[in-house]
């Protein structure tokens, strides 16, 4: 069974950007936006040109803008991975 | 003072000064060393990700891409070449060199025409005075490599990857940089970056753990079109980060055996300048003392 968090690390070219423990990811792919929660089955999507929000298990919310990257996910581990990427403060 | 006591002088000044400059160069290399390694292990994560995502990708699905099929005949061959900007740094530039020019013998023995891609002014400098011909050089900046420069060799690659062979492209991209192995020894290697030959050369994901059946959004054929671009600058900039860090270390030994070298004729020539010092001496002695002798005879 799916256990109730997300594993999410976001990494730029030349270093880490984010990790850490989440309840949900929503990116921007280049088919819309999608939303993913702890059990979603494994996907690699493209991502376009926007704002990764994941919000924390503890409820808080972190921003990111990624470009020319992709996305993971794989039992219950979400990768965003991007040539450039930065936490919007 | 006497001629030669001057010239000797003169030989331990120049040392000094030599060794002041090899020093510091040595001081600053091995500052900079921890940085550059740093810099190679924070461009882990973002390697690891790719390769799997990539392997992932080539495992469970049947896209035939143009940059994983191998072309029936190679024509011509691009080979990149990362040296330094500056010398100073031992063999660094030279072996780099060496090892592509024992490549380009055997891609010319397999009958293809080789191109090239430059990387450091130490090469770019090497193919101007053989007025050798390249496709692209790209200087400055080797000691500490940006992304946007390894975006800009990938995209110029991938162009001329894309175009045929009978319109000046390529048909296969291999690319020589120094290994970091550790601090004494950086080893020249050379890696066949096109067509793709996936997880090779670089960690490999666990082999033990199956890769899940993924979903692909759009669909494989276009994660594949948008990931294997992405794969092959994170490659070049893996090569110019441990290039990077080789660089440092190379010049780092280099300068410390200049030092010590130093050390070593500044005492060889103080022992030469004392030696001399006393002979002049002595002889203005016996010159006194032979004077002394006449004039006392005189009388």
């Amino acid at each position: 069974m799916a256990s109730s968090k997300l594993q999410v690390s976001v990494v730029a070219a030349d270093h880490e950007v984010w990790s850490g423990q989440a309840s949900m990811v929503v990116a921007k792919t280049v088919e819309g936006e999608i939303g993913i929660l702890p059990g979603h089955e494994p996907m690699l999507a493209v991502l376009a040109e926007g704002q990764v929000r994941v919000t924390t298990d503890n409820g808080q919310k972190i921003t990111a803008d990624a470009s020319d990257g992709f996305l993971s996910v794989e039992n219950n581990t979400v990768t965003v991975v991007a040539g450039n990427a930065s936490l919007v403060k | 003072m006497g001629a030669q006591l001057r010239v000797y002088t003169q030989r331990i000044k120049s040392a000094q000064t030599t060794k002041k400059i090899t020093r510091a160069m040595e001081l600053i290399s091995a500052s900079r060393i921890q940085k550059a390694q740093a810099r190679v292990a924070a461009s882990g994560p973002y390697s690891r990700a790719i390769t799997r995502a990539v392997s992932a990708v080539a495992t469970y699905s049947n896209v035939d891409h143009v940059l994983t099929t191998e072309p029936e005949k190679i024509e011509r061959a691009a080979v990149v070449i990362f040296a330094s900007d500056r010398g100073l740094a031992g063999a660094f530039s030279s072996q780099v060199l060496r090892q592509a020019n024992e490549l380009t013998e055997l891609l010319q023995s397999q009958g293809k025409e080789v191109t090239y891609f430059l990387v450091g002014r130490k090469s770019v400098a090497y193919f101007a005075f053989r007025k050798r011909a390249s496709e692209g050089q790209w200087t400055g900046g080797t000691d500490s490599p940006s992304f946007e420069t390894a975006q800009e060799i990938g995209q110029a690659l991938l162009k001329s990857f894309l175009t045929d062979a009978s319109e000046g492209g390529v048909d296969e991209i291999h690319v020589v940089y120094n290994r970091f192995v550790s601090m004494v020894t950086q080893t020249p290697e050379v890696v066949r970056l096109l067509p793709l030959e996936v997880v090779e050369g670089v960690e490999e994901p666990d082999s033990k753990t199956v890769l899940p059946l993924y979903e692909f959004e759009p669909d494989a054929a276009n994660v594949l079109d948008a990931l294997l671009p992405v794969y092959i600058e994170s490659r070049l900039f893996n090569a110019m980060l441990q290039s990077a860090a080789s660089e440092h270390a190379a010049r780092q030994k280099a300068m410390k055996s200049a030092s010590d070298n130093a050390d070593k004729l500044i005492t060889d020539y103080t022992r030469l300048r004392n030696n001399a010092r006393q002979a002049e001496i002595t002889q203005q002695i016996a010159e006194i003392v032979g004077g002394a002798d006449a004039l006392s005879g005189a009388k």
